[in-house]
């Protein structure tokens, strides 16, 4: 039996919200769905790719709109059962660097080394790409203690992505982004032009090891990958599938967005993440406003901060207008001056060019 | 005019101008990648905007656009002539790697656009190959220009 192509996509996506064939919504955490329910799903799940679309398609979310994850921060009990879920599947594709590593020049450009560390959880580093933070704040004049999930955020139009001068920085028709390690030079771009300087870099790994490795790159740049190549073949991502509260739910980015404005209508609370940078597919929800999150956690190297992100993108891409006028004030430009010309040619010879016959250097 | 018309591109204002544009996009072109700092370059005094990679980033938008404008005044004088300059040999490979130049720039500012999904493989064949051209128009310049090699023949 083939259901909608809707409703198994977002099945196949783990959404939060499944949109059936007939436009009925059904809401559902991670945490709450049954195997039964979780194995019909993924059936028609694969019924409806073998007759429409196939996995790649299915990936991408309904409609080619891009997949975002909901975390109620209200559940968070802080387990770190994500971190620990995200470390296992993910382990695969953390950095093996080689030692000793090379020299570097200038002197300035350090070592990034956090193969021996690798147990730390308390931040994002190359080998953690998610951790819990801890916010106190005060909710009802009581002081809380929040815990938050912190990754990347998986921003609509990524700045890491877009300015990435090499092309190792990739986003997926879904909306996750990520990195290819067999590219990346760990120039460390992406984590500068990030709003919450997310990407970690490893150095002793990666293709600069066979180019320049005293002289260019530094390493590989690692983050998380929202587990892309689960989502291809219709898993969850592992911290989602882990959390034993339902923290997280992944669908539709409007769907999803729908169901958080729902939430924080219902409990008063509000909303980080539809907004920043342009707009992200991580979106939190809190009982609390973020500025109070943001002055209660500890944030620095490797601990995002949750305060307001303008569009990093915007004054570029609205300079991209510029570009299609440019031309044709340049046409408009060389018709003026002809016509110009015309009306008063001798005049414009005298002033035009000394001396035209020598042509155009340069 | 048509004199006037195929010399467009030719006064030593344009001249100036477009030559102050291509080091401007070369400089704020090479800014975007993480060299400048690397180097003590952005420590020179007046020169920190360098390791900037937004402002960069706009520079070589402006940039960009001025030389679109640029090309665009010059094109239209060479094929509103009656007896139109022919490109010298110089002159065609400079043009042809300044075609390029444009068409994988404009790719790359459209890539940019948010919803804009290009194959990973072809970003990195774009970013590759507009590298390329720009060396090798940097090499051509100075060829011209050392060997005072003209653009155009006057017909």
């Amino acid at each position: 039996m083939c259901v909608g192509p809707g409703w198994a996509t977002m099945t196949l996506a783990g959404a939060g919200v499944a949109v059936q064939a007939d436009g009925e919504k059904e809401e559902f955490s991670v945490s709450s769905i049954s195997r039964r329910h979780f194995l019909a799903g993924s059936m028609a799940a694969a019924c409806a790719l073998a007759v429409n679309r196939g996995a790649e398609a299915a990936a991408a979310g309904r409609d080619g709109e891009q997949l975002a994850t909901l975390l109620d921060i209200r559940k968070c009990v802080g387990c770190e059962a994500c971190v620990m879920a995200c470390q296992e599947t993910n382990g695969h594709k953390y950095p093996r660097p080689e030692k000793p590593y090379p020299k570097m020049y200038p002197s300035r450009v350090k070592v990034s080394d956090w193969s021996d560390r690798q147990d730390v959880t308390d931040r994002l580093t190359p080998y953690n790409w998610l951790f819990i933070q801890h916010a106190t704040v005060t909710i009802d004049g009581e002081e809380t203690e929040l815990n938050i999930p912190r990754r990347c955020m998986h921003c609509v139009n990524p700045p890491c992505v877009k300015l990435c001068p090499w092309g190792a920085a990739r986003q997926e028709p879904n909306g996750l982004s990520r990195f290819d390690p067999n590219i990346c030079l760990g120039g460390n771009k992406c984590g500068a032009v990030c709003p919450w300087s997310v990407p970690q870099r490893q150095t002793g790994v990666g293709l600069y090891l066979d180019l320049l490795p005293s002289l260019a790159g530094n390493g590989v740049m690692y983050k998380c990958d929202r587990c892309y190549d689960r989502l291809a073949q219709g898993e969850l991502p592992a911290c989602i599938e882990a959390c034993p509260e339902g923290v997280q739910t992944i669908g539709l980015r409007s769907e999803i967005i729908a169901e958080a404005r729902r939430i924080a209508d219902e409990i008063g609370g509000y909303i980080y993440g539809a907004e920043e940078n342009g707009g992200t597919n991580t979106i939190y929800v809190s009982p609390v406003p973020f500025d109070q999150i943001n002055q209660g956690s500890e944030y620095g190297p490797g601990r995002p901060h949750m305060a307001p992100v303008a569009d990093q993108m915007k004054q570029g891409n609205r300079l991209a207008a510029a570009m299609i006028v440019a031309p044709l004030a340049g046409v408009g430009a060389a018709i003026s001056r002809m016509m110009r010309a015309a009306q008063a040619p001798e005049a414009d010879e005298a002033a035009s060019d000394p001396n035209p016959d020598q042509g155009r250097r340069s | 005019m048509a004199r006037t018309a195929a010399t467009l591109g030719s006064s030593s204002a344009f001249r100036r101008l477009y030559a102050l544009t291509l080091v401007a996009l070369a400089i704020s072109g090479f800014a975007q990648m993480p060299i400048f700092k690397r180097y003590y370059i952005a420590d020179i005094p007046g020169l920190g905007w360098l390791a900037q990679y937004y402002l960069t980033h706009l520079i070589h938008y402006l940039g960009a656009a001025l030389l679109l404008g640029l090309v665009a005044y010059a094109v239209t004088g060479w094929l509103s002539g009656q007896r139109r300059p022919r490109l010298t040999g110089s002159g065609a490979v400079r043009a042809v790697l300044l075609g390029g130049l444009v068409v994988t720039g404009v790719l790359r500012v459209i890539k940019n656009f948010s919803g804009v999904y290009m194959p990973a493989d072809w970003i990195v064949f774009l970013n590759m190959l507009h590298l390329a051209l720009v060396m090798a128009y940097i090499v051509a310049a100075i060829w011209a220009a050392v060997g005072k090699k003209r653009w155009t023949t006057q017909p």
